[in-house]
Formats: C-alpha cells, sequence, structure tokens
C-alpha cells in the first residue's frame, strides 16, 4: 500500500500516497514549471547570472529555486530523442543517416529537476523541530513557522535539494504544492506543463504508467530509457518524484546510487555503544589493573 | 514551434505520440530539434531553393497527387502564349519594369481570361476592369498597370486534363523547378544531399489518400525580402501533394503573439478594412459600385464582396450610411501608396508624420534598424507609448543609444512624449484569436492597477472626447468622425467599455436588430450590419460563441464546441477538398466532411466549407454569378476561379511563382540565376543609417563573412516589454547573448561566456557568447559557412538588459507585405566589447568604408 507511510506518520485514512513522474522523454524545456511554481509559492527571485551551461541559468534546485530544468547538450553515436510512437519503420533510414563526420548525432537532454519526496527521507529524520512532516498525501513538507534553521536537513538530503534561504536562515523546499493538493488541486508545476512531462497523481498509478512508457520507448528502440527513484528498494526506499531518463542519472546531475542518509545511524549508535563499553571496560580494567 | 509556441506544441507532442514524424528545418538545433525526429540546418534565408527542391523531387518522380491536382487546383490551365518565366528571363518575370521596380503582371494571366485575387492587391487592373482613366496618384498608377492581351475577365479559364500542355501551370511548374536538383539545394542551403532525400521521402510517402503532412512555419519565412514567395512554394507543395483542406493537413502560420491573426482579421493593416476586404486605393470617379466591380471577384464567394462591405459601412456609420451616400463609402480613407510601418518611418524622418501611437509595441528594440526607429521619433512632434513598463520607446530621448553616442540630445528634441500605463489581458474581457481562426473568449480576473486601462478604454474614451471637441464642426472633413456609431455602453467605476457590445456589433444584426448567426444573411441594400463578415455567426442567437469551453473529452475529435473558428465555426478551410470531386471521402482514414446523396447535402465531422446542398455534380449556368457561379467541384470557394493556386495569375506583386533569390546583404551569389535579389524588394529612400552591404562575390563582401538570423527564446517575449521586467522570467535568459559554433569561436577567438563584437553596415553592438554545436557550421557553394544566432529580446531598459540585435538590421521589405528581412543578413564577429559613445559610430563608418559602401549597393533592381 501507498498510504504505509502516511499511516506510519500517524495519518488515519489518508489518500492515495500521491507524487510526480517525470517523463524527460517529452520535456520541451520551456521552463513553465519553474515559473508557476515560483509564482504559486511566492518564491524570491534567485539572481541573474548567465551560467554559460546551454540554457539552464538557474543552476540547481534550493532555497529559492524547487523546480530545476536542466539543459544538456551532448554528442552521441545515435539516438535522439525518441518518438512514442510503436512503429519506426520509416525512420530506420532516418537513423542511417551519416552524421557530420567526427561528431556523431547532438542531443538536447532537457530535464525537470524537483524534490524526491523519498519514502524515507533523511531530511524529516533529522528535523529537531518537527518542522518537516510527512503529509497524508505520504510527501514531506517544512513549516516555514516552525523551522529554526538549523540547516540539519540541508546537509541530510542525499540529492541536495533543500536549502537555507540567504538572510532568512530556515529551509525551503518543494511542498509538491500541498495547499493546493488540500483542495483537490495538482501542483502548479503539473499544472502548466505543456506536454505532460511532469505528470502528477496516485504514485502507484504514476510507477505503473512510468513501465509502460519505458517500455514503450525500449520497444521503439530507445535503449537508454530508464527509470529513476521508482524503485522501493532502492537507498531512498523509492522516490514520491521519479524521473524517466535518456541517459546516467549523472548527466542530469542526478547522484547515481542515492542512500538516506540515516541509514547507517542505527547502527553507527551500535558500534558508538559498543566502542563507548569498550572504553569504559577499558578504562575499569586499566584502573583494575593499576597497581594500589 | 517548442521554443516560441509551447502549449501549441503540445499538440505536436501528442501527434508524435500517436505515431507522427516530426521534421524539423532550422539554421539552429532548438528546444524543437531536441524533440524532433530530424533536424535539418540550412543556411538562413535559402527556404525557397530548398521547398523549391522538394517541389522539383515531386513533380519529377510523378509523387503529387493526380487526382487532387487535377480536380481541385490550377494545375490543368493554360497560360498566356505571351507569359515568360524566369527559366526565358534569367531570373526575372515577363513584365518587369527596372526603372520603377515593379512587375506588369497582365502576361501572368491564364489565356482568354483574367482572373482576380482572393487575397493580396486586388485593384492591380481597376481602370481595365471599370473602363475608367487613367488613375490620378503616383502609388495607384504603380498599381494599375495597364491592360494586356484579349482578356474576358470572368470567364472560364481553359484547361488541359491531362496536363499535358506545354503552357498549362503544371508544365511550365515542372520547366521552372527542373534546376531545383538535390545537387543545387545542397550548394545553396549546406543541406547534404542524402539528408534531403529523407526529407522528399517523408513529406511524399506521408502524404496522398491516406495520409496527410502539415507545415508549420513562423515569421522565420516571412520576414524576407521574398516573404510571401517562401509561403508561396509551402502551398505549391502542400496542394500538389494534396494536403490542403484535409485533417492533418494545411499550411499553419505561427503567430508571433496571441491575436496576431485576429489583428490581421479586423486589422491593424494600413491596407486592409475587416474580413480582408482591400482598403480603396486612391482613383478617378471610384463610387462603391466601381470599387466592387474592380475589386470583387464574379464566381465564389468575394462575388459577395458589396454585401460584406456595404455591412460594414453600416456597422460604422448607422443611419449615415445609406443609399443615397453610397452608405458613406466616400467617407473610408483612399490610399496613395503604402503606409507601412516602415514607410511610416521614413515619413517621420522627412518630417510629414508628426504623430505616433505605440499600443503594446517596442520598435526602438523589436524593429528593424532601430537607430532609424528611434531618429523617427526624434523628429515627432507627440508620440504616445502605451505600454506595461517605460520600454526603451518610450525612453530614447533621455538614454537611448544615440544619447550616449551623441548623435542626439535631448535638449535639441523636439518630441512630446506621453507615456500611459495600459493593462494586461487579465485586466480586461476580450478575445483572442489563433492561429488556426479560433475565437476564445477571456474574462477579467482584477481590475488594471493604478492608472492602467486597457486599449478598449483609451480607445473609445479617445473618440468619444475627440467628437465632443469636434461636436460643433461644419467642416465636412470631420463627418466622418461624427457619423460613427460611438454608443459602447460602458461598466463599472472606470466607465470600461463592454467588449461583449463590440463582439455585438462585429457579429452583426439584421435590421431589426436580431444578431446574425451566417455571414451568407448579409444584404447589400443597407438592411444588415455587420463589423467583420468573416466573424459573422460569433455572436449568432446573441450568446458568446467564442466563450464555449466544453472539454475535448466530452466531444468529437473536431471539437467544435470549444470556442468558435471563423467563418461559421468551420476547423479546416477549404474541406470541400477532402472528398474526392464525387463527394466522397478520398479515404476513410482521412474523412472529414462528404456528399450525403440521400438527404442530398453536405455533411461531415466539421462544418462543410462549401454551398451545402450543391451536388458534386453541379455545374452551374453561364450567366450564374458569386457562390451560385461554383460548380460542385470548386472546393477552394474564395477563390474566383475555384481552384487552388499552383500558380498565381493575380495579387503578387513579384512573380507568379517562387523562385529562389538572395538575401538583401548575403555572403553568397546566386546560384540559380542571373539575378541576385528579388527585383521588385521594397528599398525605402536611400538613408546614411540605411546602407546595404556588397554581397554575392562583389569587392567588400569579404567585410561581412557570416551569415546571422534573429530569433527569440521561450523565456522571453519579442521586444521583451512583457518579459524582461518580470524577475522570474529574467532570470531565466539573465542577458543578451550570441550563439556561436565552436569552429567560428576558434577561428575568431570568441570565448564561452566573453563578450562579443558583432558589426554590420548599420550599427555594431555587444552580446556574451555561447558556444555550442547547436549553431552548426554549413557547406555552401563548396565551402564552409559560419552562422550567428541572435535572440532578438533585448534593450537597455528593464531588468534583464542587453543591445538589441535589431541594431544590426537594414530595411529591406517584402514588396507584398512591407515586411523587413530580419531573418537572414551578414555581419562581421570578433571578440570583446563594443566601443563606446562616438567611436561605436565610427567603427560603422570604417567597416562601410572598409566594404566599400556608398548609396547605391546593394540597390540594383
Amino acid at each position: 500500500m501507498t498510504d504505509d507511510i502516511a499511516r506510519a506518520a500517524g495519518h488515519t485514512d489518508p489518500p492515495p500516497r500521491m507524487g510526480f513522474f517525470t517523463d524527460t522523454s517529452v520535456c520541451i524545456g520551456c521552463k513553465a514549471c519553474e515559473v508557476a511554481c515560483k509564482e504559486w509559492n511566492a518564491i524570491p527571485e534567485d539572481g541573474l547570472e548567465l551560467t554559460g551551461m546551454s540554457y539552464d541559468n538557474t543552476q540547481g534546485l534550493g532555497a529559492d529555486t524547487w523546480r530545476h530544468v536542466a539543459f544538456v547538450e551532448q554528442r552521441r553515436p545515435l539516438g535522439g530523442a525518441a518518438s512514442g510512437a510503436g512503429d519506426v519503420d520509416v525512420f530506420d533510414a532516418a537513423r542511417d543517416l551519416a552524421p557530420a563526420p567526427g561528431n556523431g548525432e547532438l542531443r538536447w537532454l532537457m530535464s525537470s529537476d524537483v524534490c524526491k519526496h523519498c519514502t524515507r527521507a533523511a531530511c524529516l529524520d533529522v528535523c529537531p523541530t518537527g518542522s518537516l512532516f510527512r503529509t497524508e498525501f505520504g510527501t514531506v513538507v517544512v513549516q516555514e513557522d516552525i523551522c529554526n534553521g538549523c540547516g540539519y536537513c540541508v546537509t541530510a538530503c542525499p540529492y541536495g535539494v533543500i536549502d537555507q534561504r540567504p538572510g532568512d536562515g530556515r529551509a525551503w523546499k518543494c511542498t509538491l504544492c500541498y495547499d493546493r493538493l488540500g483542495v483537490g488541486m495538482e501542483p502548479a508545476c503539473a499544472k502548466s506543463c505543456p506536454t505532460d512531462s511532469i505528470q502528477f497523481g496516485p504514485l502507484e498509478e504514476l510507477r505503473e504508467r512510468a513501465a509502460d512508457r519505458v517500455a514503450q520507448l525500449r520497444a521503439a528502440g530507445v535503449d537508454d530509457a530508464r527509470l529513476y527513484g521508482e524503485d522501493p528498494e532502492d537507498g531512498v526506499g523509492g522516490d514520491g518524484a521519479f524521473f524517466l531518463l535518456l541517459d546516467e542519472p549523472e548527466v542530469y546531475g542526478l547522484p547515481p546510487d542515492p542512500v538516506v542518509s540515516t541509514r547507517d545511524l542505527p547502527t553507527m549508535w551500535r558500534h558508538a555503544a559498543a566502542a563507548a563499553a569498550s572504553l569504559a571496560a577499558l578504562a575499569v580494567v586499566s584502573f583494575a589493573g593499576r597497581p594500589r | 514551434m517548442a521554443e516560441c509556441h509551447p502549449v501549441g506544441f503540445q499538440w505536436v507532442m501528442e501527434a508524435k505520440a500517436r505515431g507522427a514524424k516530426v521534421v524539423h528545418v532550422d539554421p539552429r538545433f532548438t528546444r524543437t530539434s531536441a524533440l524532433a525526429d530530424v533536424h535539418v540546418p540550412l543556411r538562413a534565408g535559402s527556404d525557397i531553393a530548398f521547398l523549391g527542391g522538394i517541389i522539383n523531387h515531386v513533380l519529377r518522380t510523378d509523387a503529387y497527387f493526380r487526382d487532387y491536382v487535377v480536380a481541385y487546383t490550377n494545375g490543368p490551365v493554360v497560360l498566356r502564349e505571351d507569359f515568360r518565366d524566369t527559366e526565358d528571363l534569367d531570373g526575372v518575370f515577363s513584365g518587369l519594369d527596372a526603372d520603377s521596380r515593379s512587375y506588369d503582371p497582365s502576361t501572368w494571366q491564364y489565356r482568354g481570361t483574367s482572373v482576380q485575387a482572393s487575397s493580396g492587391r486586388r485593384d492591380l487592373r481597376f481602370d481595365e476592369r471599370t473602363g475608367a482613366a487613367p488613375s490620378v496618384s503616383e502609388a495607384a498608377r504603380g498599381e494599375s498597370h495597364g491592360s494586356g492581351g484579349p482578356t474576358t475577365p470572368g470567364g472560364e479559364p481553359e484547361r488541359d486534363e491531362s496536363m499535358t500542355h506545354p503552357r498549362c501551370v503544371l508544365q511550365v511548374l515542372k520547366r521552372h523547378y527542373a534546376r531545383y536538383t538535390p545537387e543545387m539545394v545542397e550548394r545553396i542551403c549546406g543541406v547534404p544531399q542524402d539528408l534531403f532525400r529523407q526529407v522528399c521521402d517523408l513529406v511524399t510517402e506521408n502524404s496522398g489518400r491516406d495520409r496527410t503532412t502539415a507545415f508549420a512555419y513562423a515569421v522565420g519565412w516571412t520576414q524576407h525580402t521574398v516573404g510571401v514567395q517562401y509561403i508561396r512554394a509551402a502551398s505549391v507543395l502542400q496542394s500538389l501533394l494534396g494536403n490542403i483542406g484535409r485533417p492533418g493537413g494545411g499550411i499553419l502560420a505561427l503567430r508571433g503573439h496571441a491575436s496576431i491573426q485576429g489583428s490581421t482579421d479586423i486589422p491593424t493593416l494600413f491596407n486592409l478594412l475587416p474580413g480582408y476586404i482591400p482598403m480603396p486605393h486612391a482613383h478617378h470617379r471610384q463610387d462603391l459600385d466601381a470599387f466592387v466591380r474592380a475589386d470583387a471577384a464574379r464566381k465564389g464567394y468575394w462575388g459577395n464582396m458589396r454585401a460584406y462591405l456595404v455591412s460594414l459601412l453600416k456597422a460604422y456609420w448607422g443611419d449615415a450610411a445609406t443609399e443615397e451616400n453610397d452608405f458613406c463609402f466616400d467617407y473610408l480613407p483612399r490610399l496613395t501608396g503604402s503606409h507601412s510601418t516602415y514607410e511610416t518611418v521614413m515619413a517621420q524622418l522627412e518630417g510629414t508624420c508628426k504623430g505616433y501611437f505605440l499600443m503594446g509595441e517596442n520598435p526602438a528594440v523589436g524593429s528593424a534598424n532601430a537607430k532609424l526607429q528611434r531618429l523617427g521619433m526624434a523628429n515627432l512632434d507627440w508620440l504616445v507609448v502605451r505600454d506595461f513598463s517605460l520600454i526603451e520607446s518610450a525612453t530614447w530621448w533621455q538614454d537611448g543609444p544615440e544619447i550616449e553616442t551623441g548623435e542626439l540630445r535631448t535638449e535639441d528634441i523636439g518630441t512630446e512624449v506621453f507615456f500611459l500605463p495600459a493593462a494586461a489581458h487579465t485586466e480586461k474581457d476580450g478575445s483572442f484569436t489563433n492561429t488556426q481562426r479560433l475565437l476564445q473568449w477571456h474574462h477579467q480576473a482584477v481590475e488594471p492597477p493604478g492608472e492602467a486601462r486597457s486599449d478598449l478604454w483609451f480607445t473609445f474614451h479617445l473618440g468619444r472626447i475627440i467628437r465632443r471637441k469636434l461636436a460643433a464642426s461644419t467642416d465636412p472633413m470631420d463627418r466622418p468622425l461624427l457619423d460613427l456609431t460611438w454608443d459602447y455602453p460602458t461598466v463599472g467605476e472606470h466607465a470600461e467599455p463592454d467588449a461583449e457590445a463590440v463582439l455585438a456589433e462585429i457579429n452583426g444584426r439584421d435590421a431589426e436588430g436580431t444578431p446574425l448567426a451566417s455571414s451568407e444573411q448579409l444584404k447589400d441594400d443597407g438592411s444588415t450590419s455587420c463589423g467583420c463578415w468573416i466573424y459573422c455567426g460569433v455572436r449568432a442567437d446573441g450568446v458568446n460563441q467564442a466563450d464555449r469551453r466544453t472539454p475535448g473529452e466530452q466531444q468529437n475529435w473536431v471539437a467544435a464546441d470549444w470556442g468558435w473558428a471563423w467563418p461559421a465555426n468551420r476547423r479546416v478551410l477549404y474541406n470541400r477538398a477532402s472528398a474526392d470531386p464525387d463527394g466522397r471521402p478520398w479515404s476513410e482514414r482521412k474523412a472529414l466532411v462528404w456528399w450525403d446523396a440521400e438527404r442530398g447535402e453536405w455533411t461531415g465531422h466539421d462544418v462543410p466549407d462549401f454551398p451545402k446542398d450543391k451536388a458534386p455534380g453541379h455545374r452551374p449556368p453561364k450567366d450564374a454569378t458569386g457562390p451560385e457561379a461554383l460548380s460542385g467541384t470548386d472546393a477552394f470557394i474564395m477563390q474566383e476561379d475555384g481552384k487552388a493556386w499552383l500558380y498565381v495569375p493575380s495579387g503578387l506583386t513579384d512573380g507568379p511563382l517562387p523562385a529562389h533569390y538572395e538575401p538583401q546583404d548575403s555572403p553568397f551569389p546566386n546560384l540559380l540565376y542571373g539575378r541576385q535579389r528579388n527585383p521588385v524588394r521594397h528599398l525605402p529612400p536611400p538613408h546614411p543609417d540605411n546602407r546595404y552591404q556588397p554581397s554575392g562575390g562583389e569587392p567588400g563582401t569579404e567585410v561581412f563573412p557570416y551569415v546571422a538570423t534573429t530569433y527569440r527564446l521561450t523565456e522571453h517575449h519579442t521586444a521583451g516589454g512583457m518579459s524582461r521586467w518580470q524577475p522570474y522570467l529574467a532570470e531565466l535568459q539573465p542577458e543578451f547573448f550570441c550563439e556561436v559554433s565552436p569552429q567560428l569561436a576558434a577561428e575568431r577567438g570568441l570565448e564561452h561566456t566573453g563578450w562579443a563584437t558583432i558589426v554590420s553596415a548599420r550599427a555594431v553592438i555587444e552580446a556574451r557568447v555561447l558556444v555550442t554545436d547547436r549553431v552548426p557550421p554549413l557547406t555552401v557553394h563548396g565551402r564552409t559557412l559560419h552562422q550567428v544566432g541572435l535572440p532578438y529580446h533585448w534593450g537597455p531598459n528593464g531588468y534583464s538588459t542587453g543591445d538589441a540585435a535589431n541594431e544590426l538590421l537594414h530595411l529591406s521589405l517584402d514588396p507584398n507585405t512591407h515586411i523587413q528581412e530580419a531573418k537572414a543578413f551578414a555581419v562581421d564577429i570578433r571578440p570583446g566589447r563594443r566601443p563606446r559613445g562616438p567611436a561605436a559610430p565610427e567603427l560603422v563608418r570604417a567597416y562601410r568604408e572598409r566594404a566599400g559602401i556608398d548609396e547605391h549597393t546593394g540597390t540594383e533592381p
């Protein structure tokens, strides 16, 4: 059941767990998600800098950017953003086209990144004030009136999503538009996405849809298509916001194998306790062994 | 399309998900290319060679849709003996008068008859058609060249159904395009032959009975000295392939703003009245009858032009418009020449144009040769700017580039500048008309802030105050203003005119005031009024049809209950052509409308674009006129001959067939003809700040070796008035940049994210550099060509700033539309920032000298 985490967080009879499936194979890089997110959530402008990183002048997620579209220009031997069509025979010829010598086909990957709303969310684990909490939708939200700006969550996040706002100190990130969900609306970014690259819905349904889409793309010869963050067995217990990518996660600036940073806490505590016990024992022994 | 129409691009993505193949032809690899199946980079300004190559392929391989071509196009029509093609005259058509830089189009007509155009210049044969004495004005003389040959206006053209007659249109086409070979395409456009053949195969395999191909274009096609002929080339191709009037076909003009379509339907253009009725030119003894006789068509729906025009005059002047006074036809202004935006600028420089309204327009950034725009405005008595922010066109007099260079001094400028804040679309009611001719109503969400008001408010109250001031006037010149029906009800604290009352006037009423349902109800006797005949029915039954929002999933795929499309809520124009001559769909897969023999009427998924009860086998009586004169297979009901025009016998000023000419400024000679440029391109009078560059191997060509093109980015809107002041948009593309290939960067020492200086014969600008594989070098004329990409959104004002790319442009215009050539020109690029102050124009002068430029350079016919 995808509402398990909401139940575990104390919600009785919660709705299904909600999330995002971001299908980067149909992203056109329009950045409507970035703007809609800022408009709805009244997020401050994040600095005017021409980065030279293709058309990405946003650079990354942070306190003042909760959706970020990455642009990756690359030369590859084959591929291209392939169509979702089942039949590709007309296009075999197109694939055989000799690209400019020594170059390879040009690809321009675009991908809208967002907080992953992890099943096992380190930010939530480490928050000392209870500002971060698990909503009835299974999402992870910061309560701005409770956050004390300690910043533990910032270092805890395996994706580098959450951050403190300069001059404010508090931590900010995507709420999956908790206020909109509460009244039956979809998040602003998904609403504004013209090509349905950002899909919002019950996580279970999204996972099925994503599996179909990968199969469809692979059948169409897009061998690079893969899902990222959909696996409940991964290091964060699966993401509430997962992705269909056309290359390795690192290419998009995503960690290849994220692990909830609090995963090893119990063992660490056990080791620490053992170490403490050994030290204590040693101390006792050393005292015991000392000649009187 | 993904770059500039991301919302519309969702339908391309939807088509793609259903198996459509997307081919993107663009000098740059854009966000569209990223999602396309094939990207074809080509040299900016070479599209007619490219499209002509496909036309040649289609004709050479007999890949055209023969049954469609015979039935619905003018392919079988025989041309006059004295017509001469570019093949015969090395790059020009018969009728060229080099001195006046214009064509006499009379030899372009069909043999034994003459047909009227359904758009474009329609009074070119005014004197012939009205039997009038030669007209007076300069412009009118230039536009009413003498008649030629024995013609019977309105007779049936001679046809050869086998299309083998050597002078039939199809054979003329074959000869005309024979030289547009794949080798030629490769040399001119820089498109490798295998890639070109790939495109040919994709287009032809996806056209015919069972399949259709659509073309979408934007100003990358229109902003050329041969812009209209670019679109014509696509029209020829789509007509040959049977892709017009059918679902999934057509040529889609993607517009530059919301409702640009609406602003040509109910025009902001000087030469059109609402509904594409031509604005009258100045002629001797031109009353309403003479105008209609000269400009209307005998056959088809333009045969009803008098009803459309009289109803318009009734909407304008109400009870004052009577049969006796020609329904106030003489209140309409008469054109004495071109009054396009660029001629207006020249008139400002000459001092004849003294006042200027800029409503949501920023020519100091967005128009070609931005400097001339500012110099023109500096020569005005008054200037009114209505916009959201203090755009460059409102502040050039205190902080424009010429103030910095010392070419203008604020204290010397006499222009009185008024800035009036404008309301945004969310702050007013109204409609948008999109490229599909779909009207969609929007409602006011909030009151405009402060003193911001809608354009409707401004125009209405300006008219009201002027009328009040003139109320006591006895000057006949003031009658047109005083007799206007200027009586819109107003609402709210700001006395905002009721937008729906305007829509009601546009829709039209009968003599009792009942809303009309269809333009077929319009009368030429003054008993109906209608502000725009093609919009008639948008308020049928008194209901705002543009405000309908039935979701797509609750209706069929045509989605007729979303908004309202002109005319008559038809979603595909000329859809009679979706059925064969017998009225059966060409294929089940592509069925749209068809003839129901039992009920004796046209029916189908869409509203049939044909007289409802006209049977496929109908043949009209000889003396029939207007819609009655259409035969059952005359699918193109606005055309005087009922056919799609592969060849244009009338209405264009620069030739009946598209031919490749080089852009005004081009590093390359024209490989196809002995004529370098469009011989009748429109050049304004010489001006020292509007010099042209040597081209095609003339001495000095090498001074400007790179091809440049301007364009838009998703993150900004046109000249920036709506986006550069918005922090959320400014941060996404924070400053002006140019895009160059790694090879060009190496050749010129340009550094990624460093500065580049870009120079033309008009101006010098600077931009940050993005080095990218997305602007690939091409092999053109056997050598490597580098292109420079220039997004044109920026200017010195606002939150996100930069130089304006349009400073570099010249004024050399398409002779049909008077549109500037912004999409292909030649520049030099060098590393580092541009000079400041007087050193900037000095650098441009030095470049001109080095290239040997004077007032004659590039001005040959």
